[in-house]
C-alpha cells in the first residue's frame, strides 16, 4: 500500500493511494490533471512525464535506457525526470510527492 | 480561412460528441479544460468504460484477469461535468434541425455536433466468413473492441489444439499471433499479399518481421489468397477449415479476421458532409458544415506537412485533432498564424521487440538502414535530403532523433547515418533544410 502525493501545474495537490499497477494508472484512475497516458503505459508517448522530489530520488531510480531516450521528447526534462508509466505503486514510494511536468 | 468572432468566443451551446474513444473522449476533457461551459454530451454504443484500443492485441489479451485499460476515471466525467450516454447507437442525424436520435428513441439538440465515429473491422465477402455476435460457440472474430478480446480469450481458453489461424498480415493481425505465441498457442497468418505490411511499410521492415515471427514459431504464409471458410465436416468440433485459392486448407479451433478497417461515415454521409477516404475535414476538424466537426480515424485532413490529403488511424492522430478541435471552439488558437500540423507517429509491440514509428515513408526515393545489432535497427525514409519517416526497432534514440529532425525541418546528414558511429544530435544534423 502506498500513499503518494501528485502536484500538478496549477499548483493543484492530491494525495492518492494505491497498491498495485504503475504510477501512471494511479494519476489517471484519480484524474491528476497532466498525466494523459495517451500509450496505455507502453513507453511510447512521455504524456506521464513527473518529477521525482531530489531528496527521494534512489527510491525509484533514474530511469532505463527507452524511457531516457524517450524523455528527450520533452524540452520540460530535468535529470529529476522520470514517466511515470514506469514507476511501480509499491511500499517503496509510499509517502512520496511528484510534481506534474505538464 | 475565415472565422467569424462569434465562433471564436462562444464557449457556450451543446456539444454532442458521437463516438467515445480515444478521439471523442479526449475531446470532451480537453474542451473543458479550455473552459467550454456548455453541456457536454459523449455517446458510444460500445457499454463499456470508454478504454484504450492498442493494449487489446497486446497486453489485454495476454494478462491472466482479462480487463480493459479505461482512458479516463469513471469519476472524471462528473468531475468534468461530461454527460455520457454508454451502449446507445446514434441511429440518425438531421442537420436541419440540428438534432440527433438515438436507438432508444430519443432527440437531442446540438449547437456543435463532433463526430468521432472511427471505424469498424472489415470482413471480406469471403463464403463461410461471418462474424455473428450473437452465437454460443462462434470460432470467427474480429480485433476491435474489449468485447472482441473478451471473446478471443474464452475461445482460446475452450479451444482443444489451441489453433488460431489469422487472416491478414497486419498491425493486429501482427500483435495478436504474438500475443497467441506468448499465451502457448499455435498460429498461422495467411496474408494474400507477397509479403507482410506491404501497404504501410518497405520490404526492410516486411523481412525482419517476417523473421521475427517465423523464429518465435509462427506459420507465416504470404501470396495467399482466402476464398473459403467451412466448419470441418463430420467431426463434433466447432472447427473450422480455410481454404486457399492455391487448393490449401488450414485448420482452425477459430479465426481472427485482420484485413483492414471501413470507416464509420454513415451519419457523416446522412448530415450531407463531404465524405471521401474519409470524412473531410479542415487545419482544425470542421466539416463542410460549419457546426459539424470531426476527429480521428474517420477523418481525411490536408497534411501542410507532407502536402496531401492524409486519413490515419493511430492514437497520436485521434489526440492531436481532438485537442486542435477543442481549441478551435473555445477559440484558443492563435489567430493570423497557420495551424500547425503535429507529426504523426505511432507504435507497435511484437514479442519483446518495440516499434516505434514517425512521420509517413509515402514516396520516398532513398532509405538508409542504422543497424546497431540484429535486434536493434532503424529504417530512415527520405526523399532527396528531406527526411520524410524513421521506423525504429527497439532503438528509441533513433526514433527520438527522426521526431526532432523532422519537427524541426532539419537536414539529416546520411553519411554520418551510414558510419558506424553512434547517434548523436551533433553527428547527425546538419542544419536546418529549407
Ligand atoms: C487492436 C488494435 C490495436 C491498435 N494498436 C495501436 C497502436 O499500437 N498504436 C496506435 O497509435 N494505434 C493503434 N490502434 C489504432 C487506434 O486504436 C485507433 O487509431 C483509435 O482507436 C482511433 O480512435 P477514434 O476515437 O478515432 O476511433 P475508434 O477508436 O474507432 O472509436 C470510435 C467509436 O465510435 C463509436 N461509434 C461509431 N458510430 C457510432 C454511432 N452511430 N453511435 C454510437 N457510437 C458510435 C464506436 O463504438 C467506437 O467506440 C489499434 C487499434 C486496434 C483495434
Ligand atoms: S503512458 Fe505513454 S509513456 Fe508513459
Amino acid at each position: 500500500m502506498a500513499k503518494v502525493i501528485f502536484v500538478t501545474q496549477n499548483n493543484g495537490s492530491m494525495e492518492v493511494e494505491g497498491d498495485s499497477g504503475s504510477l501512471m494508472e494511479l494519476a489517471v484512475a484519480n484524474g491528476v490533471a497532466g498525466i494523459d497516458g495517451d500509450c496505455g503505459g507502453v513507453c511510447s508517448c512521455a504524456t506521464c512525464h513527473i518529477y521525482v522530489d531530489p531528496a527521494d530520488f534512489d527510491k525509484v531510480g533514474a530511469a532505463q535506457e527507452v524511457e531516457s531516450d524517450m524523455l528527450e521528447l520533452d524540452d520540460k526534462v530535468t535529470e529529476y525526470s522520470r514517466l511515470c508509466c514506469q514507476i511501480d505503486v509499491s511500499d517503496q514510494i509510499d509517502g512520496m510527492t511528484f510534481v506534474v511536468a505538464n | 480561412m475565415q472565422f467569424s468572432a462569434e465562433e471564436l468566443h462562444s464557449n457556450n451551446g451543446a456539444v454532442v460528441i458521437v463516438g467515445a474513444s480515444h478521439a471523442g473522449v479526449n475531446f470532451a476533457f480537453n474542451l473543458r479544460q479550455q473552459g467550454w461551459t456548455g453541456s457536454i454530451t459523449l455517446i458510444d454504443s460500445d457499454p463499456e468504460l470508454p478504454y484504450h484500443r492498442p493494449p487489446l492485441s497486446k497486453k489485454t489479451l495476454q494478462s491472466a484477469e482479462l480487463k480493459s485499460t479505461p482512458l479516463k476515471a469513471e469519476k472524471a466525467y462528473n468531475d468534468h461535468n461530461i454527460d455520457f450516454k454508454l451502449g446507445n447507437k446514434v441511429t440518425a442525424v438531421n442537420h436541419l434541425t440540428k438534432q440527433i436520435t438515438l436507438d432508444d428513441g430519443q432527440c437531442i439538440h446540438y449547437d456543435k455536433l463532433m463526430l468521432a465515429t472511427g471505424c469498424r473491422a472489415f470482413i471480406p465477402p469471403i463464403s463461410g466468413l461471418e462474424v455473428n455476435d450473437s452465437l454460443n460457440n462462434r470460432s470467427i472474430f474480429t480485433m476491435r473492441t474489449y468485447a472482441d478480446a473478451q471473446a478471443i480469450k474464452a475461445a482460446l481458453i475452450n479451444s482443444v489444439d489451441k489453433h488460431v489461424v489469422i487472416i491478414g498480415g497486419g498491425y493486429i493481425g501482427l500483435e495478436s499471433a504474438s500475443s497467441f505465441i506468448a499465451m502457448g498457442a499455435k498460429v498461422t497468418v495467411i496474408e494474400k499479399q507477397p509479403r507482410i505490411l506491404s501497404r504501410v511499410t518497405s520490404a526492410v521492415m516486411s523481412d525482419f518481421l517476417t523473421e521475427l515471427h517465423l523464429n518465435k514459431g509462427v506459420e507465416l504464409l504470404t501470396d495467399k489468397d482466402v476464398i473459403e471458410v467451412k466448419p470441418l465436416a463430420n467431426k463434433n468440433t466447432h472447427k473450422q477449415v480455410v481454404v486457399c485459392s492455391d487448393g490449401t486448407e488450414y485448420c482452425a479451433d477459430f479465426i481472427i479476421v485482420g484485413v483492414g478497417v471501413r470507416l464509420n461515415t454513415q451519419l457523416a454521409l446522412e448530415a450531407g458532409v463531404d465524405v471521401e477516404q474519409g470524412i473531410k475535414v479542415n487545419e482544425v476538424c470542421q466539416t463542410s458544415n460549419e457546426d459539424i466537426f470531426a476527429i480521428g480515424d474517420c477523418t481525411q485532413q490536408f497534411s501542410s506537412l507532407y502536402q496531401r490529403w492524409i486519413r490515419l488511424e493511430s492514437v497520436q492522430n485521434a489526440v492531436d485533432q481532438a485537442k486542435l478541435a477543442a481549441q478551435f471552439l473555445t477559440g484558443k488558437l492563435p489567430q493570423g498564424e497557420p495551424v500547425q500540423h503535429t507529426v504523426p507517429w505511432f507504435w507497435s509491440d511484437q514479442y519483446d521487440c518495440k516499434l516505434q514509428i514517425v512521420g509517413l515513408s509515402e514516396g520516398y526515393d532513398e532509405l538508409v538502414v542504422k543497424q546497431e545489432s540484429a535486434q536493434q535497427f532503424s529504417v530512415w525514409y527520405f526523399k532527396a535530403d528531406k527526411l520524410l519517416c524513421v521506423e525504429a526497432v527497439n532503438y528509441t534514440k533513433a526514433y527520438v532523433l527522426g521526431t526532432q529532425a523532422i519537427k524541426q525541418n532539419l537536414l539529416v546528414d546520411k553519411t554520418a547515418l551510414q558510419s558506424g558511429d553512434a547517434l548523436s544530435k551533433e553527428s547527425l544534423f546538419l542544419a536546418v533544410s529549407s
